[in-house]
């Protein structure tokens, strides 16, 4: 498989939110607005490259009774120090997500990749499916993010265009399911065919 | 196979080590920054800040006494109450006579859209408490509030938050003014 292709892939045929449908509770939880959205899944990104680096690293050697933990162990590694460092330096950020960002422990995107892809390939590969997947993750949320932004607070990316409140729904939970829905639909239909 | 758990926890742990050791020094001086920041917002200028007193009102965590010649002229109080969401801390800058100056959110956990419209400093919601100095309560409980639409939770726990600190506030210069007959 060419490099080129480990990315892209990640982005349209294995797109893990509208075709694996991995990592839902983030991506339904912080996409009310398309800012919101791309940083949850940069934080996500940033996590998995990394952790499919190390774990690609250390596969070999890891013997098979102990690699969940030991990958978990690693990715809670990742998962820390990045919350650390946005404390330390993106404390606005901090304040939106920091919820969140604990629970990409448990992102089974990240530990599905370690899984399927990284314990089996090449640093490089991993490294590139790592960007690839959190690219696709991150594209996704930013379109669920800005379409729920548009018809639930009337804005895109933060400047409104209407005054007022607009569909309060699609703010809160149901509107997540909604626009998810109907964009998984589009996708399989007119992108990944 | 323990041995590699082992291992792998002990890099994973010395690896945590260093970098809270590197980010202890940024974080604390981003959380007082924006303690700072706050306190800064819902004062008027001018004078001097006291260090933090606590307080034993509840809900109140802390406050801060801006003096100017002597005389308390402004008191920044940290309050806190239940929220929609979770807890929500605010900050409530109050004059020496009880009315409230300005209003800041620290922490909050409001349904983003509605009741997280406390938050927004500019809104109409958090205007109307700019030298406020009438009834502490929503509308709909007969105060003077106007609620956020949709959001009269959230609109009730900030008004509670708000009213704790003027009330803090309204008990100290008792103990202030005994101090200085008994100086006198």
């Amino acid at each position: 498989m060419s490099k080129l292709s480990l990315i892209t892939r990640g982005i349209i045929k294995d797109n893990p939110t509208f075709v694996l449908v991995l990592g839902m509770c983030p991506t339904l939880a912080t996409t009310v607005s398309a800012v919101n959205g791309m940083e949850m899944g940069l934080a996500t990104m940033f996590v998995l490259i990394l952790s499919n680096i190390v774990i690609s690293l250390i596969a070999p050697v890891v013997p098979d009774k102990v690699h969940i933990p030991v990958y978990i162990v690693v990715i809670a590694t990742f998962v820390t120090v990045l919350q650390l460092i946005m404390q330390a330096y993106l404390p606005s950020v901090y304040a939106t997500l920091g919820l969140f960002i604990p629970l990409i422990v448990v992102n089974c995107i990240v530990l599905g990749r370690a899984e399927a892809f990284a314990n089996k390939n090449g640093v490089l590969d991993s490294a590139l499916d790592g960007i690839g997947i959190g690219l696709g993750f991150t594209i996704s949320l930013t379109v669920i993010g800005l379409v729920r932004e548009i018809l639930g607070s009337g804005a895109i990316f933060g400047w409104k265009f209407i005054q007022g409140d607009a569909i309060l729904a699609f703010i809160l939970a149901p509107g997540a399911f909604i626009v998810l829905g109907y964009l998984m639909a589009l996708f399989n239909k007119y992108i990944k065919k | 196979m323990a041995l590699c758990l082992t291992a792998v926890c002990l890099i994973c742990s010395a690896v945590l080590g260093g970098v809270y050791g590197l980010t202890k020094a940024p974080i604390d001086a981003a959380a007082q920054k924006a303690l700072t920041e706050s306190i800064s917002a819902v004062l008027p200028e001018g004078g001097e800040l006291s260090q933090s007193n606590a307080s034993e009102l509840e809900g109140v965590d802390e406050y801060y006494v801006l003096s100017e010649n002597g005389s308390p002229k402004a008191y920044a109080v940290k309050s806190s109450t239940n929220g929609f969401g979770g807890t929500l801390t605010i900050m409530v800058g109050v004059l020496a006579d009880g009315t409230v100056y300005n209003t800041s959110v620290l922490a909050h956990s409001e349904t983003p859209g509605l009741g997280a419209k406390c938050a927004e400093a500019d809104s109409d919601f958090r205007t109307q408490f700019q030298n406020f100095n009438g009834h502490l309560a929503v509308k709909k409980d007969g105060g003077d509030i106007d609620a956020i639409t949709a959001s009269t939770i959230t609109s009730r726990a900030f008004t509670k938050a708000v009213e704790q600190a003027v009330k803090l506030v309204k008990s100290i210069p008792t103990t202030n003014s005994e101090e200085e007959t008994s100086n006198e």
